[in-house]
């Protein structure tokens, strides 16, 4: 049999799953790729995320495919159909069936200097890096376009710091998703976080003027200034391969084809966005992998014919929920909104409100997976109480399509769930629901609960047990070591997952220096060498400053120290001082340095107390009412050293103006005219939100008591890697129940746990004072064991702004965005 | 074979990094048992030579190390990487000879891997 042969031109999302999809059905295909880009493909979709810290090979869609020869960088150039041959610059390829996924390019609007420096379109990780290097510097840019892809460009733009305006032609917003109400909300929610957003203008000349841009509307005298223009304004089909070898194309461009994805030349097909199915071009990635599979399908000998599309959307921008399913207009409409809550809804239904057509959600996106599923079908219950709870129970009949990125129906869910996939990343591997654009998962969990699964709160596959278990079983029996709880109480060696959390445990309940004996082997990376461990290698030192009050003599000794290790400085959010670059063999000398000065470990590497920040209060402040400086120092020294499920931040503020920011922290204090108000459970990070009052008008005793007790009762009771924020909110009965307990004492347990505390304090002790006294402990901080005093080789520095960074920051720019993920979400 | 440290030098169930002459680096590991494994010290998804800092444990019985910086695991036996199947740490041969520790050459793994 003579070798059949498969040219697929482009290797983006589309060209990508239909290899996947022709290896898997029919292998005896030898396949060649041309793709233009320089890299395999990767997940456009989520291409925004190269802003938020997520690397290129992060987003990868690279797989190993057997029998498939990708050829990087080699664009097709022309298709000769007669010799049915493609051409690249450098060759010629033969073929026997030829797919075209050639995707599209982003739209300019011809308009005078499009072709300036400094402006950009949005589609490829190439074009993301080269913005990126121009906002570098830079403060303001404009991106021409108001819809999904505009409004992701913004929110780059934002990521960049720059200041940033989005201009649209339509009277409103994401006008192809979204009605005027809607549009008009989502504006609302933007300009809160401070992008500028204008409707009814187009621009019509981009002018270079002295460095920067000027851009003119369409608006009489309206002009901006600007220093960098991203084009987001729609895309078109990328069909110049075709149209040039006489393939039909439609009259708003894409290669026309029939339902099973054919053009006009039996041999060659079209799929993804190049494609114009019947005449429709999809600018969406669903109806591309349907055409896809449809055309492995029928090389493999199959019937598969488009099965039609759904193109519903949701979308996550600068915080704010956008989503939009079925139709947009119909016979009736119910509609929600709550324009102070920033929230609205709409549901279009037939004209017996029997059926839900459509709708769209603006600011509360929760009830978008049970509503798009149930489109077709009922309406699965009062919209106001979707709203807030996103939830019905057994609403949704078994074809209901829960996931519409892969077609998959909630009876396939359902019937995975009974062939024992227990958890979201079972489901994931067996039905491919969820691993696309992800809006589908909350769903995934709400069937594993229908179908009855517990989500387990075991720790991980070592131990069936929560941590507040483990902390109980190690609390009663008085174990003292790992190995012992694990053969007692779990299975096999222990993880990564299991060890630092019983470690964290241990620490509290047995005491002892966290690298005494076993624990040590037990520690993350960061407790074990007592220093945060930095994307080269090397270490951050921080020390402990409490409140934030430093004296000019220990400013100078950390200036020294810096300056003769050569590390990078800077001041933290955290009100004390960070000095980035430390390798490992120079941590000890470093520190020797410090502690001579009377510094101490800030602990910054552990789930442990971090700091107390302050304002200056009575001390200085014309408004201050209490000494919130002595506060946070007290407090800091208090609680230094306490580990912790999580990390815990506090503030003491001196007034009512808040200059410390305590309710953002898991236990902040306000000064008041009579005493103290105590805030708990408040949070910055990924999901902010404000400490509740616990206790109002207080003294300093009944303060420091309470704090005792709510610190030791969140370190008895939560699960690993919890906020108090997340663990105030799980206690059932919330915050007035923490009161009860811990200031009513319902449980009868505040002895013990101001015994705990008192423990704590009183065994207190340096961590990094520990391993300076201690030489078997000190042994372990060398690069190689083989040869300590030489330094890892393969760490490189470069300087800029006058100090050291990791080698590579200046190509890689240095408006990297904070990693906010834990390992654990990435995990998923 | 290049003679690296003592045996008891190792903390059991940590690793830690050698420096063989030709530049390459190689994290070793010595378990709980006395079990001794070699990897590349290099961790492929950030290029950092960080590995041997790594938590070791098992997955399913098999034994493992995470990578320190975003916590992808690897078989210690075979160097493979069980969250990211296109992903591995070459596997360096190791003994100990007289109490002292040596580590080889890069060991073939099988060709399935
Ligand atoms: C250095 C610092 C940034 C700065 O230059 O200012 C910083 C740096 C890091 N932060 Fe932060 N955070 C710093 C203040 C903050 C603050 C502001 C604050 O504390 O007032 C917040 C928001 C407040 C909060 O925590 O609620 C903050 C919220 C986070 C989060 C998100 C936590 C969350 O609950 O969502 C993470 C990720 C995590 O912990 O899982 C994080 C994680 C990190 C890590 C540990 C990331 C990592 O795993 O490598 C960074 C390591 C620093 C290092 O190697 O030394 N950092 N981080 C600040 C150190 C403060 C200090 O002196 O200790
Ligand atoms: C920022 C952004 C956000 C998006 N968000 C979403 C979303 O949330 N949901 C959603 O459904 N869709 C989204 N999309 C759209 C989605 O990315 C596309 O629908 C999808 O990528 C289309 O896949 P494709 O394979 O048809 O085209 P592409 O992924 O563009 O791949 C086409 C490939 O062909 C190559 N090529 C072109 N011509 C040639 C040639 N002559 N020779 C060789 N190679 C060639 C191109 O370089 C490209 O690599 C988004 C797009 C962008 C840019
Ligand atoms: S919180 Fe009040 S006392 Fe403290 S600095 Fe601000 S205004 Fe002054
Ligand atoms: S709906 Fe996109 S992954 Fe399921």
């Amino acid at each position: 049999m003579s070798e059949k042969k498969l040219i697929v031109v482009g290797d983006g999302m589309v060209g990508r799953r239909f290899l996947e999809a022709v290896v898997e059905r029919d292998p005896s295909w030898s396949v060649t790729v041309l793709s233009e880009e320089p890299r395999p493909a990767y997940d456009r979709v989520r291409l925004s995320a190269f802003f938020d810290g997520v690397s290129a090979e992060e987003l990868s869609l690279a797989s190993d495919l057997p029998g498939v020869d990708v050829r990087l960088g080699q664009p097709a150039t022309a298709i000769d159909r007669e010799a049915k041959v493609v051409r690249t610059e450098s060759g010629i390829h033969p073929y026997d069936k030829l797919v075209l996924a050639t995707g599209s390019y982003p739209f300019v609007p011809p308009m005078e200097g499009a072709d300036a420096e400094g402006v950009f379109v949005y589609r490829t990780i190439e074009d993301l890096e080269a913005i990126k290097a121009h906002a570098e510097g830079r403060r303001h840019g404009v991106v021409i376009g108001g819809g999904l892809l505009g409004l992701e460009a913004a929110n780059a733009l934002k990521l960049l710091g720059l200041e940033t305006r989005i201009v649209e032609f339509a009277p409103w917003l994401m006008a192809r998703q979204l009605d005027e109400a809607g549009g008009g909300i989502l504006k609302q929610h933007i300009e809160k976080l401070g992008i500028d957003v204008a409707c009814s203008t187009g621009g019509s000349k981009i002018e270079p003027t002295g460095g920067r841009l000027r851009m003119e509307t369409n608006r009489d005298g309206v002009a901006f200034d600007t220093d960098l223009i991203v084009f987001a304004a729609g895309v078109r089909p990328r069909d110049q391969l075709a149209r040039e070898s006489g393939i039909e194309v439609g009259e708003r461009g894409g290669v026309i084809t029939d339902l099973t994805c054919l053009t006009s030349d039996p041999d060659v097909y079209a799929i993804g966005e190049v494609a114009a199915m019947e005449g429709v071009c999809y600018g969406l990635v669903a109806p591309g992998y349907a055409m896809a599979e449809v055309v492995a399908d029928r090389l493999a000998g199959g019937e598969a014919t488009f099965p039609g599309a759904d193109l519903s959307t949701k979308l996550k921008l600068l915080g704010v929920d956008v989503a939009q399913f079925g139709a947009m207009e119909g016979p009736l409409a119910q509609t929600y909104l709550d324009p102070a809550g920033g929230t609205y809804a709409k549901l279009v239904l037939s004209d017996d409100a029997q059926t839900l057509l459509g709708g769209m959600l603006v600011g509360n996106a929760e009830p978008y997976p049970l509503l798009r599923a149930s489109v077709g079908g009922k309406v699965p219950g009062q919209l106001a109480d979707l709203l807030s709870s996103g939830e019905v129970e057994g609403a949704l009949p078994d074809g209901a399509q829960v996931c519409s990125c892969n077609a998959v129906t909630k009876g396939e869910i359902m019937g995975a769930i009974g062939d024992g996939c227990h958890d979201v990343g079972a489901i994931k591997a067996c039905t491919k629901a969820g691993t696309s654009c992800g809006s589908c998962v909350p769903m995934l969990k709400q069937l594993l609960a229908e179908g009855g699964v517990e989500v387990s709160k075991a720790i991980c596959e070592h131990f069936t047990q929560s941590r507040a278990e483990l902390f109980d079983i190690l609390k009663v029996t008085g174990i003292t070591t790992f190995s012992e709880l694990i053969a007692r109480y779990g299975s096999g060696g222990g993880c990564d997952l299991c060890k630092p959390a019983v470690a964290s445990i241990l620490a509290g309940l047995a005491g002892g220096h966290i690298l005494e004996g076993e624990q040590a082997t037990l520690q993350d990376t960061n407790d074990h060498f007592l220093a945060n461990l930095q994307r080269n290698g090397t270490y951050s030192v921080v020390p402990r400053i409490p409140g934030g009050e430093i004296t000019p003599e220990k400013l100078i000794v950390i200036g020294e120290v810096a300056k003769d290790f050569g590390l990078y400085t800077k001041i933290t959010g955290g009100q004390r001082i960070d000095m980035f670059g430390a390798r490992v063999e120079d941590l000890p000398k470093i520190w020797r340095r410090l502690v001579d000065a009377g510094f101490e470990s800030g602990h910054a590497y552990g789930k442990a107390l971090r700091t107390i920040k302050s304002c200056v209060g009575t001390d200085w402040c014309r408004y201050g009412v209490q000494d919130s400086v002595k506060m946070a120092i007290d407090l800091e020294l208090r609680y230094r050293g306490l580990r912790s499920p999580h990390k815990v931040k506090s503030a003491v503020s001196g007034c009512a103006r808040e200059c410390a920011e305590a309710r953002g922290k898991d236990f902040g204090v306000i000064a008041t005219e009579e005493g103290w108000n105590l805030y708990v459970g408040g949070n910055g990070g990924f999901t902010p939100r404000h400490a509740d009052l616990l206790l109002s008008d207080v003294d300093s005793e009944t303060l420091v008591r309470t704090i005792d007790r709510f610190l030791m009762f969140y370190i008895s009771t939560a699960d690993r890697l919890q906020r108090t924020s997340k663990w105030v909110e799980s206690l059932d009965g919330g915050i007035d129940y923490l009161r009860e307990v811990i200031v009513d004492d319902a449980l009868g347990i505040c002895d013990e746990l101001d015994a705990m505390m008192a423990r704590h304090v009183e065994n207190y002790a340096d961590e990094w004072k520990g391993v300076l006294e201690d030489p078997e402990k000190l042994q372990r901080f060398v690069s190689f064991v083989n040869a300590p005093e030489t330094p890892d080789p393969s760490i490189e520095f470069e300087t800029v702004r006058g100090q050291k960074f990791p080698a590579g920051t200046t190509a890689r720019s240095h408006a990297q965005p904070v990693l906010l993920g834990t390992p654990e979400r990435l995990r998923q | 074979m290049e003679e690296i440290c003592e045996f008891e030098r190792l903390i059991p169930g940590r690793g830690a990094a050698a420096l063989l002459p030709d530049g390459t680096q190689v994290a070793v590991f010595r378990l709980a048992d006395g079990a001794l494994y070699a990897l590349s010290n290099r961790d492929p998804f950030t290029g950092a030579h960080v590995m041997s800092r790594g938590i070791v444990g098992d997955r399913a019985g098999e034994p493992t190390v995470a990578s320190p910086l975003h916590k992808q695991v690897f078989s210690l036996k075979t160097g493979r990487c069980l969250d990211d199947e296109d992903v591995s740490l070459e596997v360096y041969a190791v003994e100990v000879v007289g109490g002292r520790i040596r580590v080889g050459a890069a060991a073939a793994v099988e060709a399935s891997a």
